[in-house]
């Protein structure tokens, strides 16, 4: 049997960095807001991977709280975990233009030009990684398809299917 | 352990040379395909003969009284006769080709069940079916209003057999079962299973997609009334697929659509249908793929499913050893009797990461739930790893696939 090699700067170490590890094994925000504003659940039938996203929008169409509960991947539990922490004290329409930047930015590869939105998306380069694992970009964005669908007022189930 | 002579293991493992798909590097090693459960590669027997069937004989079948024409239909209807000696049916009549085991299942549950059924009636079936020999009789309930019965497995994943006997009633119509379960490798007792249904009269039908390229089938012996497999997980092309029924039943049944080829005199007062098999056989055949599946199981004959099944039962002896010997290693499906597939987990990794990582390392694997979702249910995990066999494999695949592991663990660590 081979010996166990882990080089630096290897492939997998880009798509489970330690901050993506961080947030699968310890997810923020990881519980149902009762009285939640807006929800939303998503669901990637290829894998399995089920979640529900509970936001609270203020009268000024703040979010004021966001939360999710489910299981999945770690790219999909650590996407979801991130989105929580960034998306609370954005506003409706900053929170879609996250969803589109994000969505773009994973989905295009590498003809993506980032748009100044301005909020700070540093943090999710995290999930960077993803692009070059075609049937995993779906587990990275399927919370921010939840969120899209609930601040939307939708309220429905989205599938990556 | 069953340990193969070496002059055996090197003549056996020598086969791996004729599939022109495992010799590449994927994310640079050398590919370990462990996926055949879900599609088998094929050899270059069948890839060569769909080659020159498409380069020199394409027609269409059964009509036209051109040489092309002649060719095609000669090969086609060669490939059923084929097929027919490679299960032991007893005629060419009962070898019904289809585009895979779904259409097969769902051609009885509509063509012969349909029918029979009423209300208050009963289809058995069993914990650890696939969807496709769940959902077709789901629908033959609902369109009829007869009950679909589900026996229950043990934890192991074998059928429990007691309880499966205890279902039978004089209102059952129909047992519909996995010849070998494709999430857990339960291979069921189909003769016991077969001798209970006899006594009562109760038709039955197999689902051989994961018995066929594994074992040797022999559907006189096994006195099934219906046997359904795949060509492309027994070493053929994609959109193939057997329906093995009893020559008296199948002539019994109506078409189960209408089209070209399924008639033999069509005029608006009324249609008469063609003669078995071709009754069943709508509109033009995969003609090409079904002749590919009859160099398949040629080829499959000529190595013989003894040696084959013998090989895959030592591989998967060594597979559940090294796989139980890594620390933090759940195996799903740990009946007596298994053939060819284990599906496990590792630690509290998602098995969609793990099969990400393995994959990294060109390790072939299915990860999620099998289209086997009551079987999950039952285990309660969302989905499982699974690493399956076919002729091809050998013990270095299985080493790769420890040490993948022993590297996603480490990921995770």
């Amino acid at each position: 049997m081979s010996a166990v090699d882990i080089r630096q700067g290897d492939e997998l170490r880009e798509l489970y960095r330690e901050l993506i590890l961080d947030h699968a094994r310890n997810p923020r925000h990881f519980r149902k807001i009762e009285g939640a504003t807006h929800t939303a659940e998503g669901i990637n039938p290829l894998c399995g991977d089920k979640l529900k996203l509970y936001v609270r929008l203020n009268d000024d169409d703040v979010i004021t709280e966001a939360a999710f509960e489910g299981s999945g991947c770690a790219i999909s539990v650590a996407s979801a975990s991130l989105l929580t922490d960034l998306v609370t004290g954005l506003s409706r329409s900053q929170a879609l233009d996250c969803f589109g930047e994000i969505t773009a930015r994973l989905t295009q590869a590498d003809n993506h030009k980032s748009r100044d939105i301005g909020v700070n998306l540093d943090k999710l380069r995290a999930l960077d990684g993803v692009r070059e694992y075609p049937s995993r970009v779906k587990c990275a964005t399927l919370a921010w398809h939840a969120l899209n669908s609930a601040v939307q007022g939708h309220n429905k189930t989205v599938s990556t299917e | 352990m069953s340990q193969a002579q070496p002059n055996e293991l090197a003549a056996i493992e020598s086969y791996r040379d004729d599939f022109p798909v495992l010799q590449q590097e994927v994310n640079g090693h050398p590919l370990v395909y462990l996926d055949s459960a879900a599609s088998a590669q094929q050899p270059d027997v069948v890839i060569d003969t769909v080659a020159r069937y498409q380069r020199h004989d394409h027609a269409n079948v059964h009509r036209g009284v051109h040489t092309l024409s002649h060719r095609a239909t000669e090969a086609y209807e060669g490939a059923r006769d084929k097929i027919q000696s490679f299960i032991n049916a007893a005629s060419r009549a009962e070898i019904v080709l289809t585009s895979g085991a779904t259409e097969s299942i769902n051609l009885v549950a509509q063509s012969f069940c349909r029918p029979r059924l009423q209300s208050g009636d009963q289809v058995l079936i069993t914990h650890m079916e696939h969807h496709s020999n769940i959902v077709p009789w789901q629908l033959v309930c609902e369109q009829t209003g007869a009950e679909l019965l589900v026996a229950p497995i043990d934890a192991g994943g074998a059928l429990e057999y007691g309880a499966f006997e205890s279902l039978l009633s004089d209102r059952t119509r129909m047992i519909a079962i996995a010849h070998v379960s494709n999430a857990l490798g339960s291979i069921n007792p189909v003769e016991d299973i077969i001798a209970l249904a006899r006594a009562r009269d109760i038709p039955v039908l197999l689902d051989g997609a994961q018995g066929v390229p594994h074992m040797s089938i022999d559907v006189r012996s096994i006195d099934c009334d219906f046997y359904a497999f795949s060509g492309h997980k027994a070493f053929g092309p994609t959109g193939t697929g057997v329906l093995y029924g009893r020559e008296a039943l199948l002539d019994a049944m109506p078409p189960y659509q209408g089209g070209g080829d399924m008639i033999l005199e069509v005029s608006f007062d009324g249609t008469i249908y063609n003669d078995l098999p071709y009754k069943f056989e709508a509109g033009t055949p995969n003609i090409g793929g079904v002749i590919g599946l009859g160099a398949a199981v040629e080829y499959l004959e000529s190595i013989g499913m003894q040696r084959i099944a013998a090989h895959e039962q030592s591989l998967l002896e060594y597979m559940i050893q090294a796989l139980g010997d890594i620390e933090g290693v759940r195996l799903i499906g740990t009946a007596k009797n298994k053939a060819s597939v284990q599906s496990f987990l590792v630690d509290d990794i998602h098995p969609h990461d793990l099969g990400t990582i393995l994959d990294h390392q060109g390790v072939a694997i299915r990860t999620g739930h099998h289209c086997a979702m009551p079987v999950m249910d039952f285990y309660g995990v969302p989905g499982t790893a699974r690493a399956s066999l076919g002729l091809y494999n050998n013990r270095d695949d299985i080493d790769r696939l420890t040490s993948a592991i022993l590297k996603a663990r480490k990921i995770f660590s």
